[in-house]
């Protein structure tokens, strides 16, 4: 039995915990606001607001319902479209009439969704977060410059909201329904405890599962990672820094941590997925899932992370590296679970960059990816992590490119020599994402942009040409 | 006024197909189609299938009482393959269970043995071959073999633009229930609900009288609901038919893309000739139009690509002749624009190159060509309210385009690591179906004896706004509040014999049938108000749902008019019925009259290219567009905004792959990229051009569905120009779109020799 509030009633259900939430909210229970467009988590037709209660305080989530297992919303409180419906149209609905943001209307509660977990989340609003909390949601008709319009609108009218009291505050407004207020109350009412069996698939966000194999999964329970207590902690120790493995994107990103050890942290996870993918999406399954091009394993290879395999109460402990041996195969059990991953928090004299190039920027796969961590000293390079996605059947790390750079002083001409070793290192295969050529050309590119980026005073693009 | 449904949108409450509650009993329908793309069906194996628990019937074309057969234009194209395939994505069974997900399982286990053939996929390869779907045609003006000798310049290239996805987000659908006496009514996400009757009733072998079909509205159409919403709406009529129970059949997303038609992708060849004085002399073109495996609409489509192939300019003597090649894809269809965009990148890829030979601006080659009152396409119309140097004046006026481009010189002379480009992109296009029996149009008009209205036309919302403004004319014409008049769903038993929503001339045909509907409705009751009053009908005027003589109001309100007008047996409905006067064309000569008026417009687009990565950033899209004197400033200017975006996307990200065994590779969201929100452009700025507006467009409004999608166009050049201030050698390919890779590659060149 999976028990969550729906909207502003609590809700019982006998479905398997693997069955999705799209279905579910649509189906059952006839909410027709929500939704398909694709069932892929790429458009953000069929979002809805997850809501749990975090250190007494609300906080929502925006989700792809079509990729969310029924059983991750146990004891949480769901909002669609008509759990945010009033008498009179709330400030986001009102603005997306007024800027025309609707034109065929079937992208539009998707927005209007996530603009109301933008108005819902307990920060400063900015408008560059508003617009990020509609990064998910894709719209075929109106170009988007009205819903930019709208959410400059919306961001504009949460200037005086109170950060205290911001339940109170949007329900006074009119932002959100009364019924709110009620919600912490109902859900401490909710029985906790998690419904995973121990025999289903191994589910962290479900957010590559659910791609790959929805039909596998819907009418089962599944083993969700996600209701296991302190799965995403992120905790300090000495100078290293452990996570849990079903910490999410969105953990990361939010993590004090993290965004004081990595500086340019927004900018990298901003080209990962899309708000609500982050939100679901976490990081033992980026790993697990092998993806040659996951964009987590590129980023932890490059802090040459190490990661806690589990199986019951044994453990074991391997670097990211070694845990792949080739395509889609991995150094683990299939009882192992990832339960953390852990790395040496970077130095004074260390520097980090992601790079990322897709089709389209954003809320794409990579073509290809690269991270590197690189320790400097009197311009002699001491240590180098690099990593490449989308080059290889796995998740590369370049170790001959990092040895070739140990010891070498930071030139344009030693980078362009690595690149050279790095080419070696690398083989590409031409598909959908790229020719081989071109991710080889590319990822000697985003090899440079590393130092550009890191180094602007030594590199320039015509050094290195 | 702002678009009437959304209200319904931001809440929630407005229905599509998928969300009309199901008659208890409903059963689901999956299409199970071929995964080879041409070959001979040898055999096929449905009793696993048929075993599973569930699984209620699979129909085949041997359970076709009709013809088996859904080819609009040319009869080409079977509902269900009988033996031979000839695209991956073709039907050839419907799997009706009690569930999609029982009907997914089932598709599973069907086994087919077909015996392969040879696979083509690229339309020169199909026209040297000789698989054409019609005969090719030719447009011609002047004499261009004899005007190569005067240019003092001549360019010759190819230019080829790919094809592109709809991706409207509702999926195709269609969901048929059995009425009494054999009828059936279906609901279908269409943009032609006549089609999808008329084709319905074909299949079914019954007249069309026994099939009412509704759409209430659709999710985005964008052209690809025009024709391909027929077939899934026939096979759920004929599970109807067989038994007699409801069934829906609603794509799944992967099944919309591999089985629908998209844009069709274009390979040109073009010949250009310049006088001393850069005006362009002669233009030579010939386009290999890749039309897959069916006619579909493609013949339609390839007569606009010719109707649009010298855009905005004037050349004196013109040859184009174009090709439907018939390749092993599925067939390609109706998309924004119709053959109109390909056209027109074939003649701006041209004015580049010659732009680039000649060193200098293209802006100014292009200036010094465009079109004037007076001058004749090259199918025999003469141009008339031509706005295209106003236009441009006003582009000067408004945004200087000199200090533009001296401002971009100055950031590129200054920076390595990005370059800066941007381009113009004028626009004119043709509004009227071109072929010329398609403009007609029919409404219906209840006033009911409250003094509401009911409006039924044959347009289809889908997002266009045509709704919203078919209410406008009706208010507008009665004077009275909007909210006292409804929009009826389309239904092809009140407006019969429909034109497809298309050709952004549904506004314009609906809404001038509509307007002579309430303008003999007015009359009516200008007769019986004034009889009532003793005055003559002349000096009645109806003004917000009062009654005025001589501009005096009166004490009688509309709704005491109307009850009189009844209660004295006045009829209070009205039919109207518009067809567009003036038009002709002669297929023969290829020459006539054919478009009610043009649409103008110019677009100046400015990018960023970040030189490391190769990939950019749009700056801004800055548009003069002609809207003649918009009725909605609101629903035209979104369609501007959108239609652009959409455009920009086709020359940019979107990458439609198909592979050599004609199997699409780019068949997801994650695969096949369109704009997202941080893709558009920082800023869009539109300019109405102050003009007296056109008596032939609603209300003097002029069409704008399809024109803005053009604008996009300019995104291409706008990166080509960037690049080649990074790699002055980079000789420009014309191969859109400009993807990632290709700027990468262009700003480069290749790692590896291949
Ligand atoms: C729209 C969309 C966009 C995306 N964009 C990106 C992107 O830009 N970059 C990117 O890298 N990825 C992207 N992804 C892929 C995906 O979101 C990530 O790979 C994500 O991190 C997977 O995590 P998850 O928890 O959802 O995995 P799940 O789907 O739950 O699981 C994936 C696999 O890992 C296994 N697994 C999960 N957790 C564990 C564990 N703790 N131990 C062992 N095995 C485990 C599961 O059994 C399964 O085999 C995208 C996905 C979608 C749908
Ligand atoms: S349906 Fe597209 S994201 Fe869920
Ligand atoms: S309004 Fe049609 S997809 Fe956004």
């Amino acid at each position: 039995m999976i028990e969550f509030i729906l909207n502003n009633k609590p809700v019982k259900t006998d479905q398997p915990s693997g069955s999705l939430l799209l279905d579910f909210v649509r189906y059952e229970q006839s909410l027709i606001g929500t939704k398909i467009g694709c069932r892929e988590g790429d458009c953000g037709a069929c979002t809805v607001l997850i809501g749990e209660l975090i250190d007494g305080k609300l906080n929502y989530r925006q989700v792809t319902s079509c990729l969310t297992p029924l059983g991750n919303v146990q004891g949480k409180h769901v909002v669609t479209i008509e759990g945010l419906n009033m008498e009179s149209l709330s400030p986001v609905q009102q603005f997306m009439v007024d800027e025309s943001g609707s034109q065929c209307g079937f992208c539009t509660t998707g927005f209007v969704v996530s603009l109301t977990q933008f108005c819902l989340a307990n920060s400063t609003p900015s408008y560059k977060d508003a617009i990020a909390s509609i990064d998910g949601n894709i719209c075929r008709c109106t170009g988007y410059k009205p819903i930019e319009r709208a959410a400059k609108h919306i961001t504009e009218s949460l200037t005086d909201k109170d950060q205290n009291e911001t339940l109170d505050w949007l329900i006074a407004q009119k932002f959100i329904p009364s019924y709110f207020n009620q919600i912490p109350e109902m859900l401490n009412a909710l029985p906790k405890g998690n419904h995973d069996s121990q025999n289903g698939t191994l589910m962290g966000g479900g957010t590559d599962l659910y791609v790959q194999k929805l039909d596998q999964l819907i009418d089962q329970d599944v083993d969700l990672i996600l209701n296991t207590h302190g799965i995403n902690n992120i905790e300090i120790e000495n100078d290293s820094c452990t996570l849990g493995a079903g910490s999410t994107a969105t953990d990361l990103l939010e993590s004090d941590i993290f965004s004081s050890a990595f500086p340019r942290l927004k900018k990298h996870i901003k080209l990962v997925a899309s708000s609500p993918i982050r939100n679901m999406a976490t990081i033992g399954g980026n790993f697990a899932n092998a993806s040659p091009i996951g964009d987590f394993t590129a980023f932890f290879l490059a802090l040459n992370a190490k990661i806690k395999l589990t199986n019951k109460d044994q453990n074991r402990t391997i670097y990211l590296k070694d845990f792949y041996k080739g395509y889609k195969d991995l150094d683990k059990s299939t009882d192992e679970i990832v339960s953390t991953i852990s790395f040496k928090l970077p130095t004074q004299d260390s520097h980090f960059n992601f790079e990322k190039v897709s089709k389209r920027i954003h809320l794409d796969i990579a073509s290809v990816n690269t991270a590197i961590q690189i320790s400097i000293s009197e311009n002699e390079i001491t240590q180098t992590h690099l990593s490449a996605g989308g080059v290889g059947p796995i998740p590369l790390y370049l170790r001959e490119t990092c040895d070739f750079l140990l010891g070498k002083t930071l030139s344009p001409e030693t980078v362009q020599s690595a690149n050279e070793i790095l080419q070696s290192e690398i083989n590409p295969i031409s598909d959908v994402r790229g020719s081989a050529n071109y991710k080889r050309l590319l990822l000697r590119q985003l090899f440079y942009a590393h130092f550009i980026t890191l180094f602007p005073d030594q590199f320039t693009l015509d050094s290195l040409k | 006024m702002k678009n009437i449904d959304s209200k319904g949108h931001v809440t929630g409450k407005s229905i599509y197909l998928d969300d009309i509650p199901l008659i208890q009993g409903t059963q689901f329908g999956v299409v199970f189609d071929s995964p080879i793309a041409h070959g001979t069906i040898t055999s096929v194996d449905y009793s696993k299938a048929l075993a599973i628990p569930g699984v209620i019937k699979i129909i085949t074309h041997e359970d076709i009482p009709g013809e088996n057969q859904i080819g609009g234009i040319i009869p080409d194209e079977q509902l269900f393959s009988s033996t031979e395939v000839h695209f991956v994505g073709q039907p050839i069974a419907l799997i009706i269970a009690e569930s999609d997900q029982i009907a997914f399982e089932a598709r599973k286990c069907i086994e087919i043995k077909i015996s392969k053939k040879n696979i083509i996929v690229d339309p020169r390869e199909a026209q040297q071959k000789d698989l054409l779907i019609i005969p090719p045609r030719t447009f011609e003006l002047g004499d261009t073999e004899n005007s190569w000798e005067n240019c003092a310049h001549i360019f010759e290239g190819q230019a080829d633009s790919n094809g592109q996805e709809h991706l409207y987000i509702e999926t195709q659908g269609a969901y048929a229930i059995p009425m009494e006496n054999g009828h059936i009514r279906i609901s279908s996400s269409t943009q032609g609900p006549t089609a999808v009757q008329r084709i319905t009733a074909r299949v079914l072998g019954v007249g069309m009288h026994k099939i009412e079909v509704d759409v209430v509205r659709i999710g985005g159409g964008f052209g690809g609901k025009e024709d391909q919403a027929t077939p899934w709406a026939v096979m759920a009529a004929l599970g109807v038919s067989i038994l007699n129970l409801p069934v829906k059949v609603v794509l799944s997303r992967l099944d919309d893309m591999r089985m629908t038609g998209k844009r069709h992708p274009y390979s040109s060849d073009y010949k250009i000739g310049f006088s001393k004085d850069l005006k362009v002399m002669a233009y030579e073109t010939t386009f290999y139009q890749n039309a897959g495996a069916a006619a579909d609409l493609s013949p339609a489509v390839m007569a606009r690509t010719l109707f649009h192939g010298t855009n905005s300019y004037f050349i004196p003597n013109v040859k184009m002749t174009a090709y439907s090649c018939k390749t092993n894809l599925p067939p390609n269809t109706a998309f924004r624009g119709f053959g109109g965009p390909q056209g027109m990148f074939v003649i701006e890829s041209a004015l580049s190159h010659a732009a680039k030979e000649l060193g200098i601006s293209k802006h100014k080659l292009q200036k010094n060509n465009l079109l004037i009152n007076g001058d004749e396409f090259p199918y025999g119309q003469i141009a008339d309210g031509v706005e295209l140097n106003s236009i441009w004046q006003e582009m000067e006026s408004k945004f200087d385009i000199g200090s533009i481009e001296k401002e971009m010189d100055e950031f590129n002379s200054s920076h390595t690591d990005v370059k800066k480009g941007f381009s113009l992109m004028p626009v004119t296009f043709g509004i009227s179906f071109t072929k010329t029996p398609m403009n007609q149009a029919r409404a219906l008009v209840h006033i009911y004896t409250d003094g509401s209205v009911g409006v039924s036309t044959g347009a289809v919302e889908m997002g266009q706004g045509v709704n919203t403004k078919m209410l406008q004319i009706a208010a507008h014409v009665f004077l009275i509040d909007p909210k006292r008049v409804k929009l009826e769903s389309t239904n092809t038993t009140r407006v019969a014999n429909t034109s497809p929503s298309a050709a952004s001339s549904t506004a314009d045909l609906n809404g001038k049938a509509l307007q002579k509907a309430c303008n003999t409705l007015l009359e009516r009751l200008k007769t019986c108000a004034a009889d009532h009053l003793g005055v003559s009908s002349k000096d009645i005027t109806l003004k917000n749902g009062m009654v005025y003589t001589n501009e005096n109001p009166t004490d009688l309100t509309w709704e005491q008019l109307v009850m009189m007008a009844f209660l004295k047996r006045i009829c209070l409905t009205e039919n109207g019925h518009y067809a567009t006067p003036k038009i002709n064309f002669d297929m023969k000569k290829e020459k006539g009259h054919p478009f009610a008026y043009h649409v103008y417009g110019l677009a100046l687009t400015q990018v960023t290219l970040d030189c490391i990565r190769g990939t950019y950033d749009f700056d801004a899209v800055k548009i003069v567009h002609d809207f003649g004197k918009t009725m909605n400033p609101s629903v035209d200017f979104g369609q501007v905004e959108g239609g652009l975006i959409q455009g920009m996307g086709w020359m940019t990200m979107e990458d439609l792959r198909y592979n050599n065994d004609g199997q699409l590779m780019s068949n997801t969201l994650s695969t096949y990229k369109i704009p997202d929100i941080y893709s558009v452009p920082k800023t869009v700025t539109i300019e109405p051009l102050e003009t007296n507006g056109n008596d032939m467009a609603i209300l003097k409004s002029k069409a704008v569905g399809e024109p803005p999608l053009m604008y996009g166009i300019g995104a291409y050049f706008a990166i080509d120009q960037a690049i080649k201030s990074f790699n002055p050698n980079f000789n420009s390919t014309f191969d859109a779109p400009f993807t990632h890779e290709k700027v990468l590659m262009a700003l480069y060149g290749s790692l590896v020799s291949e």
